[in-house]
């Protein structure tokens, strides 16, 4: 009779009781005269059923809220409805392009604006530098990437619209691929300034920073900046500074841009 | 994906991101970004296959990319980082505290795989697939992994070792 070496994944695997009952005991055969390896893969068994008893509390505390609600859809993603090609369609792409060929003249022609707002504004972080640092510190961040998660939109746009002084509201990304994740209050310059994060089915985060801190400067169109690895579109308003900020490519950020901006006109 | 379903892995994803990590707020918070990715990737998922492999796959690939990010280092500051500091009476609670604290001495990929295997009862197969490695890398990193554990928990001069409990 032949028997099949004893290898350390025989015995592994005699730990997990993961053999056929024949190479089983073949494997305490080996065993019943190694003891130094019994012992080995005895202590092995152990540790199993000390690191099984040790963590099965787990199982039976109470979820946390934040769990619990993700075992339903967070807002407005919804399986059936979006299938996933369905977001890369024609229309999507078209409207890319053209995006692509408006940006690339709005963010020629904003340049030399850019620099004449940085020098009026010497002693002040412009905003597209805000926007970016903003963005590079908190999209990152795995844990809290956000104050006010989206569960919870309401009471974000009812804090933030307080403390701005004015009505804010994140706009709607859906459509483009990015959902809302939350946002947070931030230092501006003399105030407070709003931060909006939102992510696409990738975790491609971005970000749109508000702030209300613009009433002295003129309405512009849309102007880009680069700052670092971060891409920033940004555009003033009244009193409004909106400023888009990701790690992604200018057209695809001005395709966003756009409809931020489109949405906001619109109400 | 199914509401129901979904819902009964949860304690599950709990308890091995626990084991991984070893602090609850992390744990948690890592359970709570595998289920957000799972739900924007749920188009992805393919009815009727496993949806506890496909999740356990999710929280491994955000831990990867966890690990590999060079981002601004940023942590949560959690309740749990205040309790009072006390000391553990009970021989067999220290057991386990000996063996968690050695556990957190295991290199990341040998302290997963030995945790598949541990706690899901996986087997070796399933859990290559999770990862995304041969079989036989996690037949080494398990051997690996066991020994190494094996030999911190015997080096520890018994009685000598009382640690600080959260």
């Amino acid at each position: 009779m032949n028997k099949l070496p004893m290898t350390e994944d025989d015995l592994q695997a005699w730990v997990d009781g993961a053999l056929p009952a024949v190479r089983r005991g073949e494997v305490e055969e080996y065993l019943a005269t190694h003891p130094e390896e019994a012992e080995r893969v005895r202590a092995y068994r152990a540790q199993k059923q000390v690191l099984k008893a040790m963590f099965q509390p787990v199982l039976d505390e109470p979820l946390p809220e934040r769990l619990q609600a993700l075992a339903t859809p967070p807002v407005a993603v919804d399986p059936e409805k979006r299938p996933f090609f369905t977001r890369w369609s024609l229309q999507r792409i078209a409207a890319g392009l053209l995006v692509a060929i408006v940006s690339g003249a709005a963010g020629w022609l904003g340049h030399a604006q850019y620099q004449a707002a940085d020098s009026r504004q010497a002693q002040r972080v412009p905003l597209p530098r805000q926007a970016a640092v903003a963005h590079v510190v908190f999209s990152p961040d795995v844990r809290r990437p956000v104050e006010v998660g989206a569960a919870q939109e309401d009471q974000l746009v009812a804090w933030l619209s307080k403390r701005l002084g004015t009505t804010v509201r994140p706009p709607k990304l859906g459509a483009l691929g990015y959902e809302l994740i939350g946002g947070r209050l931030l230092p501006g310059n003399s105030g407070p300034v709003a931060q909006f994060m939102y992510h696409d089915a990738s975790g491609q985060r971005l970000t749109l920073y508000v702030t209300t801190e613009n009433a002295s400067n003129r309405d512009t169109g849309f102007r880009f900046a680069k700052e670092g690895p971060v891409n920033v579109f940004y555009w003033i308003d009244g009193q409004f500074g909106y400023a888009l900020s990701a790690g992604i490519d200018k057209a695809e950020l001005a395709r966003v841009a756009t409809a931020v901006y489109d949405q906001l006109e619109r109400k | 994906m199914d509401n129901a379903a979904l819902l009964v892995e949860i304690p599950r994803l709990r308890r091995y991101a626990r084991a991984l990590l070893g602090n609850r707020a992390a744990a948690d918070d890592l359970v709570q970004d595998t289920l957000e990715r799972a739900w924007a990737r749920c188009a992805l998922w393919r009815a009727g296959s496993d949806l506890r492999a496909w999740l356990f796959s999710i929280m491994h690939n955000l831990r990867i990319d966890q690990l590999r990010r060079p981002n601004l280092p940023s942590h949560s500051i959690d309740e749990d980082d205040f309790e009072v500091p006390t000391r553990a009476t009970q021989s067999d609670r220290l057991e386990v505290r000996d063996l968690e604290s050695a556990l957190r001495q295991l290199p990341d990929e040998q302290r997963e795989v030995l945790l598949l295997v541990a706690l899901e009862d996986l087997s070796y197969a399933e859990v290559a697939g999770m990862l995304g490695i041969p079989v036989g890398t996690v037949m080494s990193r398990l051997a690996r992994g066991r020994e190494r554990l094996r030999r911190l928990m015997e080096e520890r001069p018994p009685g000598v070792n009382l640690r600080v409990v959260r």
